[in-house]
């Protein structure tokens, strides 16, 4: 997935967005908008992807969440539908049963964990067990760094 | 000074807002304490307060006067800063601000730093945001981290790799060296990484390709590496759903899709295990089914051997049963992609296809309706129509445009009946009528034109839609122009085809008067409705209502309308002696290439040939003036009827070929002449379309060397004709007459016709005017074009008509005596 972004959408609000191609804020903004209307206009009944612009929307629903992909004409939906759930895998290993207040709480671990999984829109490791133990040792490295200040 | 507040303790209290504005007001606040904390140059909490940004700025505030901070936090030596600082960097900064540079030197320190989850947070931010600039300072250090052992930093470095390729492609060449031994890693993650870097470089360059494919012997090494995730036990590590690391599987599989492309050893090569690959898969999940996927993709695309690719084509089949929306999309997605090169083999599983017309999802519907057409055939016509016909009943606003137009084409194609394909048209306009594409409307008149047989039967059936309903405009329009045609056949009661309907002259124009008053009806088809009511002026006998409907919209507001009507008015009092040439019935058409949808039919962007095969021929437009007597004497057979003369090709406007026969004059869209001027357009002619050529005539340059000739001398009627070759086409000779006279009264309204043998073709342009004076005072002159292909031996018929002295004259002439250079 080259050109791909994935974010993650309530009802209307951002929880969280990765852009792979240089994209003016202006229009990002416009871009999230106006694919947040098509995606929550979507029925339970309808496929998993639609065509938006010139790319392929992959998206899901996890409980209030919608996790969305947009990718390239080549890319392959299904495994992309793969992608996102082992993305929420990572998520749920990590914050234990995670739910939607976790990933507002925990913004930058989110992002963390998606930085880890995924660069330039591809999977760097397949392994659940080696994404996680990564930022495992990452995160130890930012305690010891903070030990005596809880920087955050 | 206390401490920030933190971050969580910020998210909470945000949260507890209310409203929009209390929100703001929040935010306002710990805006303007942040900025005063960056001014302290904090650097103890710096990565608190651009943390709390960062959620700031995904709520949607502003938060570009961040942008340094995070440069300062990424300069930082404590993890935590570098943590956040090149988080924020990628969030609030692009490579659009010059900004961005700065990064440059502390990625590249970073990159080299001892610590690898450093040195990953640098790869990681220039993998993603990189700029070029950033990318050709950076891109030595990424290749040396493509040859470290290190696997969690070489895995990174080759994805790094992929971004720089995609930024600077030049660079290539330079990761080229440290791509050897890439799949000989056994970690999964260094493996999935290098297949994607080994496939961006073989898809930006054939050299790479080439390398690949013969130096390195990449197939070898990959199905090698695919068999062992097939064959190999559960691993728990890579296994997902039963399926050991269907990441890594797909990826391989595309990989070797551009390998195996129009290279028959390398897909020779990976045949084998991609029939494995087919059969063995599971595919009671998802992710089972993704593979498949991705291998029906490579086998229909390699120069595979053609049990695999039926394989591959049932494969998609199996996929259109399946319960799973999603797997069916991808099925209709690639059959789509394959229906033009395995045509028998998608025909096959053309019912299911069909039956994904039901289904509920729009992007299912699209691709089943694009695949039925494509499906189309002669045998299956009739199912398939049915099929659609009833889709297009039904189907949501979006398709229906698309859906008449492919209706219409397959039609066009196939269609079993002359009458089949009438009752078809009939029924698209009837159900979908207003999305109709406005092209479809000349289309169907000139089909209608061309089915000579069924005029009776459509008038009827195109007259008691019009009865019905006369809101859709495309109906509408088709339906005025061929009872403006036939509507003798209408009230004559004659149709073969079915129960004859009763019908009055009366009745008939209180309809198409209907259309002119009604606003349901658009400009365009007021026009239409208008010119049908004149054209019935020589089909039915009231021609004083007609008379008098013309002259009501003589003052009509809509210009087009009063423009009409102030010509059919002239036609009337002026030109009545035309009036029944000019609205004779049309003849047959050529075909023009059709402009309709060959879009919805293309797969791997290949048009379907047949659509397009009609060249561009001049539309004919007819009739000769007293173009039957003229037939008659020239004894019907050896000799066309004459003037032709061939449409600019401009797209054909929505008023269809109607608009252009009536001339020259509306298209200008000039404000409508006031009713004395109009006469003098050029109307002592039918007044045919010029092709461009000025009606000014072509002064004879004597240097051609073709000497004139008299043509015609007589009472004192001569007509000379001069020569010119035209310049582009040698075929075509150029002939301007001089017509003068030499008696002491006017000849008034002039008419120079003439015909030629049926090997030649003619164009009479339009004469200076329609008087030759008297006394040799002046000349008429007008320019005939021949084309003489066949360089055969002009011979011309001519008929010349004009009043003397208050009584028509009428003769004929043979003109034999043309020079040879003229035709030779």
């Amino acid at each position: 997935a080259k050109s791909s972004r994935s974010n993650t959408v309530r009802q209307g609000k951002l929880r969280l967005q990765k852009w792979y191609t240089a994209t003016a804020e202006r229009d990002k903004k416009k871009m999230v908008r106006e694919l947040m209307q098509v995606v929550l206009a979507r029925k339970p009944k309808m496929c998993s992807f639609l065509e938006w612009r010139d790319l392929k929307i992959v998206y899901k629903r996890y409980a209030s969440l919608y996790f969305c992909c947009a990718v390239e004409e080549q890319d392959n939906e299904l495994i992309t539908l793969e992608v996102i759930h082992r993305f929420v895998e990572l998520l749920d290993k990590y914050f234990g049963s995670v739910c939607e207040l976790d990933i507002i709480f925990n913004f930058e671990k989110a992002y963390f964990i998606l930085d880890e999984f995924l660069m330039g829109g591809e999977i760097q490791d397949t392994s659940k067990k080696s994404v996680l133990k990564a930022i495992e040792q990452a995160d130890l490295l930012q305690e010891v760094c903070d030990v005596h200040l809880g920087l955050l | 000074m206390p401490a920030p507040i933190r971050l969580r303790e910020l998210i909470r209290t945000i949260r507890t807002a209310r409203t929009q504005a209390e929100e703001r007001e929040m935010i306002q606040k710990e805006c303007a304490a942040i900025r005063s904390s960056f001014r302290e140059e904090d650097n103890t909490y710096r990565c608190r307060n651009v943390a709390k940004l960062l959620y700031m700025h995904m709520l949607g505030y502003p938060a570009h006067f961040g942008q340094l901070e995070c440069l300062k936090l990424i300069a930082s030596q404590k993890f935590t800063d570098k943590r956040i600082g090149y988080l924020g960097a990628m969030l609030l900064l692009d490579e659009r601000q010059d900004v961005h540079l700065l990064m440059t030197n502390c990625i590249k320190n970073d990159l080299n730093h001892s610590t690898q989850y450093v040195q990953g947070l640098a790869l990681c931010t220039l993998g993603c945001m990189g700029s070029s600039e950033m990318c050709r300072d950076l891109a030595g250090e990424v290749e040396k981290l493509l040859k470290t052992s290190n696997s969690y930093l070489r895995k990174k470095a080759a994805l790094c790799a992929v971004h720089v390729i995609r930024k600077v492609p030049e660079l290539m060449e330079m990761f080229l060296p440290a791509t050897k031994n890439l799949l000989s890693e056994k970690n999964h993650g260094v493996l999935h990484t290098s297949v994607v870097l080994l496939t961006e470089m073989c898809e930006r360059s054939p050299d790479m390709l080439s390398h690949f494919r013969k130096v390195l012997i990449l197939v070898p090494q990959l199905v090698r590496i695919l068999k062992n995730l097939i064959m190999s036990g559960y691993s728990p590590e890579h296994d997902v759903s039963g399926i050991s690391d269907p990441f890594l599987q797909v990826r391989i599989l595309r990989l070797l899709r551009i390998l195996g492309r129009s290279d028959d050893d390398s897909s020779e090569a990976m045949n084998d295990i991609l029939a494995q690959v087919a059969t063995n898969t599971e595919t009671s999940k998802n992710v089972g089914n993704a593979i498949l996927y991705e291998t029906v993709l490579t086998i229909m695309d390699i120069k595979s051997e053609s049990g695999l690719r039926v394989l591959a084509i049932n494969i998609l089949g199996r996929f259109l049963l399946n319960n799973d929306k999603n797997i069916r999309y991808v099925a209709l997605t690639s059959l789509l992609k394959t229906v033009q090169t395995d045509h028998n083999a998608v025909q096959r599983h053309r019912s299911t296809i069909v039956d994904c017309l039901k289904d509920l999802d729009v992007s299912i519907k699209r691709r089943a309706m694009e695949l039925s057409f494509a499906l189309v055939n002669g045998n299956n016509i009739r199912g398939m129509m049915k099929e659609l016909l009833y889709f297009l009943d039904s189907c949501d606003p979006e398709f229906k445009a698309d859906c008449a137009s492919g209706v219409f084409l397959a039609a066009e194609k196939y269609a079993p009946s002359k009458r089949w394909h009438i009752d078809t048209i009939m029924r698209v306009l009837t159900t979908a009528g207003s999305y109709v594409r406005d092209d479809s409307v000349p289309n169907l008149i000139q089909l209608i034109t061309n089915s000579v047989e069924m005029h009776a039967y459509t008038v009827q059936r195109l007259y008691k839609a019009l009865l019905d309903d006369i809101s859709q405009q495309p109906l509408v329009q088709v339906a005025s122009w061929c009872i403006g045609e036939y509507g003798d056949l209408l009230v004559s009661g004659q149709c073969e085809e079915e129960e004859p309907i009763q019908v009055t002259e009366d009745e008939v124009l209180d309809v198409l008067e209907g259309l002119l008053v009604s606003n349901l009806s658009a400009p365009v088809t007021r026009g239409y409705s208008l010119t049908a009511i004149m054209k019935l002026s020589t089909r039915f006998s009231s021609v004083n209502r007609i008379k008098k409907v013309v002259s009501i919209y003589g003052s009509s507001i809509d210009v087009e309308l009063q423009q009409r009507a102030v010509e059919y008015n002239a036609l009337f009092k002026k030109y009545d002696h035309m009036r029944p040439a000019l609205l004779e019935r049309m003849p047959i058409m050529e075909k023009t290439a059709t402009n309709g949808p060959s879009e919805i039919v293309q797969t791997n962007g290949e048009t379907d040939s047949t659509v397009l095969d009609t060249k561009h021929p001049p539309t004919i437009t007819q009739p000769p003036s007293q173009g039957n007597d003229l037939l008659d004497l020239l004894g019907g057979n050896d000799v066309v009827p004459v003037i032709q003369t061939s449409l600019p090709t401009k797209p054909p406007s929505a008023g269809g070929e109607l608009l252009d026969l009536l001339g020259d004059l509306s298209l200008t869209g000039a404000p409508p002449p006031a009713p004395a001027s109009v006469p003098s357009v050029p109307m002592s002619q039918p007044p045919f379309l010029l092709d461009g050529l000025s009606s000014q005539p072509l002064f004879n340059d004597i240097g051609t060397g073709i000497p004139p000739m008299t043509a015609y001398n007589k009472n004192g009627l001569k007509i000379e004709f001069m020569f010119e070759r035209s310049n582009p086409n040698p075929n075509i000779a150029v002939i301007t007459i001089h017509a003068s006279n030499s008696t002491e009264a006017d000849m008034t309204d002039f008419v120079f016709q003439a015909a030629v043998p049926k090997t030649f073709q003619l164009q009479l342009l339009s004469p200076s005017s329609n008087v030759v004076p008297a006394l040799n005072q002046g000349n008429v002159t007008q320019v005939i074009r021949v084309l003489n292909p066949q360089k055969q031996q002009l011979r011309m018929r001519i008929k010349l008509t004009y009043t003397y002295k208050g009584s028509p004259v009428q003769d004929l002439a043979e003109v034999n005596n043309f020079p040879p250079q003229s035709w030779q």
